[in-house]
């Protein structure tokens, strides 16, 4: 028998993307349906750019702002939101018993010191001695920082002094998948009593379009919801941010914490990706909750991301269970890899503390309408290359 | 009947099969016998050219066939490690591992000989920028899947069959410690009898040294002289020394290890873990976060810091970590310190970065196997601010029923082990 103070409550969350910063800004975009699209500086490739947000507000010192690249500060950000919203920013006592796991990439390049070496280097007379000058001449020794995976996490243990545990895990979007699942793990087995969650992506990066594109997943030339893109579909890349506060209902109800919501499971895998993998997975894996769920009161949030043949298969496996409506918010938010499980769980949170789905964003169909009132929110997780994963979040009384 | 759960009532895990392959070479075996003549593993840096550096030197792996990149090459550290641990344990044949992986791994990227090719085929005539080298992308489908942060993990899964999802991690220079922690949690949290625990590292090119040189932090002054520049300990420590290698772990719990008559070669008793959130590269100058992270994994083990007979140290030879560390010890052991012997892999093998917790881990299980210690070379120049037993140069026998194991990363991550011999 399941014990009940064992159970994962979110009781905080804190979320940055292109829609702005904040549950109360995303909540309302969602709900009329605005995205913010850019579609000229990376062209012919589509990024979603992040919403201006004025960093002093949660990293008030320069001094630290400057040790970090973009993708650390949108990160350290919304964690900061999220300790405000579970009412622990400060307290030290709480923060040195917080366990962190953060999913992570790696951060920025230096543009110019590579695009500078590029130029140089077939026209240098010893080109693997001239790679080394320039390197060691023009790297700030700083950036080494900003880019190593396990610093976003650093930087929050600095910035916020969360200071328990510190995890970083890598691996696109299966990390971020994982770490709400290891959290909440140790969570119900008594192994962690409150957990801070999430990741944080730059998506306004040609280096990472890059590395996506090598596999010609970008999409290019012209926005579209993610169920329109069809077999030539990509993803177009998101700055999302997104944390969440976790935390065992004992230790919630003893400091007096108003749950947000309850993740009353996670499963992931990762198929080979034959014929059908992502389906048979999926289906494998909501196998393992499909006792927990009533489908007339629940939704699914999909982390679908528009490339393909993963998006089209994901299709095929909520097409089967279509008593719920979904929502891709990839639409809306773009593709952020490791915090898009996170994000979509506190987007999922959101929804239930209103009792109801968002708009659609699809002129497909495949996004139907719901009447409330909303219970239980199915969370996808499905990655663009490798990767499946579900969370079941459900709405606390 | 010893009893299959620990004194908090959770299920003891067990190491029964263990790899390691560093640039001392390729097996448990052959990593012991030089490890125990105190040899060292660093040499000249001849995989590329070393012009302009201030640190020419390594313990690079040059004994195998070259490989095309970081992600390639510690994939590659990393099969030969866990082939070696799961062939040890007999827990399956290679393929089908009854659990799941978790990885250490060093972060993923691109790499300066592929942007050099893609920006290649970009038909810039004048500057090579960004823009182009999207444009040229799509040439180059294969570097997809293979700068992907996942694709060690994702590879190793599939060539060993472990269950679940893999996990890559990263908490720095402790991330090796990570994965086994994460093991040891995953099966007393009961979801598995057995995981794989690796950490690997092959990062050694131009960029990533150049990377540690600009924060200062890799040995300068022995560039001729490569088997002398680890020192820990030493007054004339001068900075740490970049290395590869993978060390690999096949952790089962007690009772299903001693069901099917698993040969036991240690206990994995205690894991302990806390963050600094004093600086970025620098240790709180109390020395309180490695001094709560080492007493976390004596409790977690279940024990009091009297049972400490070795410490396998973190000992990077640089000269803030190898202070903080004796610091910590010191207050946490007490006058008892004195007389603890404490010594560092790192001074042969060098610091293996995301590897390093593995490695020292299997070493310390070597270390309670054979009751020997392996030495701290390169100790000619004490520091008298560390008057500690560092066990200087020559290996030695010694009573070790419990050692701890410390590593300490960039970003404030520590993490400490406490292994042990089979209940009796």
């Amino acid at each position: 028998m399941a014990d009940a103070s064992r159970d994962a409550l979110i009781t905080g969350i804190g979320v940055v993307s292109c829609l702005g910063e904040g549950s109360e800004a995303h909540w309302q975009k969602l709900q009329t349906g605005e995205t913010s699209v850019d579609t000229s500086t990376f062209a012919p490739f589509v990024v979603h750019p992040l919403a201006p947000i004025n960093f002093d507000a949660q990293i008030p010192k320069k001094g630290d702002q400057r040790q970090m690249e973009n993708w650390q500060r949108i990160g350290t950000y919304a964690a900061g939101l999220a300790l405000d919203s579970a009412g622990v920013k400060g307290n030290t006592d709480i923060l040195s018993k917080i366990d962190m796991i953060v999913a992570a990439g790696g951060g920025e390049r230096d543009l110019t010191v590579d695009s500078n070496i590029l130029t140089g280097m077939p026209r240098a007379e010893k080109p693997a001695a001239f790679l080394n000058e320039r390197l060691m001449s023009d790297l700030r020794p700083t950036l080494f920082l900003a880019q190593l995976s396990n610093l976003l996490a650093g930087n929050i243990s600095i910035v916020h002094g969360v200071t328990g545990s510190s995890r970083t895990f890598m691996g696109e979007e299966a990390a971020g998948v994982d770490a709400v699942r290891i959290a909440v793990s140790r969570i119900g087995a008594g192994q962690s009593e409150i957990a801070l969650v999430g990741g944080a992506h730059n998506g306004e990066r040609p280096d990472l379009i890059m590395l996506y594109e090598f596999a010609g997943m970008m999409l290019k030339d012209k926005f579209a919801p993610v169920w329109e893109r069809g077999p030539n579909g990509g993803f177009a890349l998101g700055s999302i941010g997104a944390f969440l506060v976790i935390e065992s209902r004992a230790h919630a109800q003893a400091r007096g914490a108003k749950p947000l919501a309850r993740i009353s499971g996670v499963v992931s895998d990762r198929s080979k990706r034959q014929t059908d993998g992502v389906q048979k997975s999926l289906e494998a894996l909501w196998d393992r909750l499909k006792d927990k769920i009533a489908p007339q009161q629940a939704a699914a949030i999909s982390g679908a991301t528009g490339a393909e043949p993963a998006t089209a298969e994901e299709r095929a496996f909520l097409a089967a269970h279509s008593d719920m409506a979904v929502r891709a918010t990839g639409s809306y938010l773009g593709h952020g890899l490791e915090p898009t499980f996170p994000m979509n769980i506190a987007l999922a949170t959101l929804a239930l503390r209103h009792g109801a789905l968002f708009a659609p964003c699809d002129g497909s169909g495949f996004e139907k309408p719901m009447q409330g009132p909303l219970k239980q929110v199915l969370v996808t997780g499905v990655g663009h290359w490798r990767g499946e994963g579900l969370a079941l979040v459900e709405r606390v009384e | 009947m010893t009893s299959s759960k620990d004194s908090m009532g959770r299920p003891i895990v067990v190491v029964t099969g263990a790899g390691v392959i560093t640039s001392l070479g390729a097996g448990k075996e052959e990593n012991w016998a030089k490890l125990t003549a105190g040899q060292s593993g660093i040499r000249g840096i001849t995989r590329f050219a070393t012009d302009n550096l201030k640190t020419r030197i390594a313990g690079t792996i040059d004994y195998l066939p070259p490989e095309s990149c970081t992600a390639a090459l510690s994939e590659r550290l990393a099969e030969i490690a866990a082939e070696e641990a799961i062939a040890q344990s007999g827990i399956a044949r290679i393929g089908n591992f009854p659990g799941p992986l978790f990885l250490a791994v060093p972060p993923i990227e691109l790499e300066w000989p592929q942007r050099m090719e893609v920006g290649g085929k970009s038909g810039a005539n004048d500057a090579v920028t960004y823009a182009e080298l999207c444009r040229a992308s799509v040439q180059f489908p294969a570097y997809h899947d293979r700068f992907l942060f996942g694709s060690v993990a994702g590879n190793l899964a599939d060539k060993f069959g472990t269950r679940g999802s893999p996990i890559s991690l990263s908490t720095a220079c402790a991330s090796g410690a990570s994965a086994i922690q994460l093991g040891v949690e995953a099966i007393r949290r009961g979801e598995t009898n057995a995981a794989l625990c690796i950490g690997t590292d092959g990062s050694i090119t131009p960029e990533s040294l150049i990377r540690f040189s600009l924060l200062s932090a890799l040995s300068t002054s022995s560039n001729d002289n490569p088997q002398k520049a680890a020192r820990p300990f030493s007054k004339n420590r001068d900075g740490f020394v970049m290395a590869e290698g993978a060390g690999a772990l096949v952790l089962e719990s007690y009772e299903s290890a001693k069901a099917r008559g698993a040969k036991i070669l240690g206990v994995l008793e205690g894991c302990g873990e806390m963050t600094d959130a004093f600086h970025r590269t620098r240790s709180s100058p109390d020395g309180k976060p490695i001094i709560g992270c080492m007493s976390n994994a004596v409790k977690d083990a279940g024990l009091v810091p009297d049972d400490i007979d070795y410490v396998n140290a973190h000992g990077t030879s640089t000269p803030e970590n190898d202070k903080m560390e004796a610091l910590g010890c010191t207050t946490l052991f007490g006058e008892r310190m004195k007389s603890i012997p404490i010594s560092s892999n790192k001074s042969m093998i060098g610091h293996t970065l995301s590897a390093a917790g593995a490695i020292e881990a299997v070493i310390t299980l070597m270390t309670l196997q054979n009751q020997r210690i392996p030495p701290t070379i390169n100790y000619d120049v004490p520091d008298p601010t560390i008057p500690l037993d560092v066990v200087p140069n020559t290996a030695r026998d010694a009573r070790v029923k419990h050692a701890i194991s410390n590593s300490f990363g960039f970003g404030g991550q520590n993490v400490s082990l406490v292994m042990g011999l089979e209940p009796a």
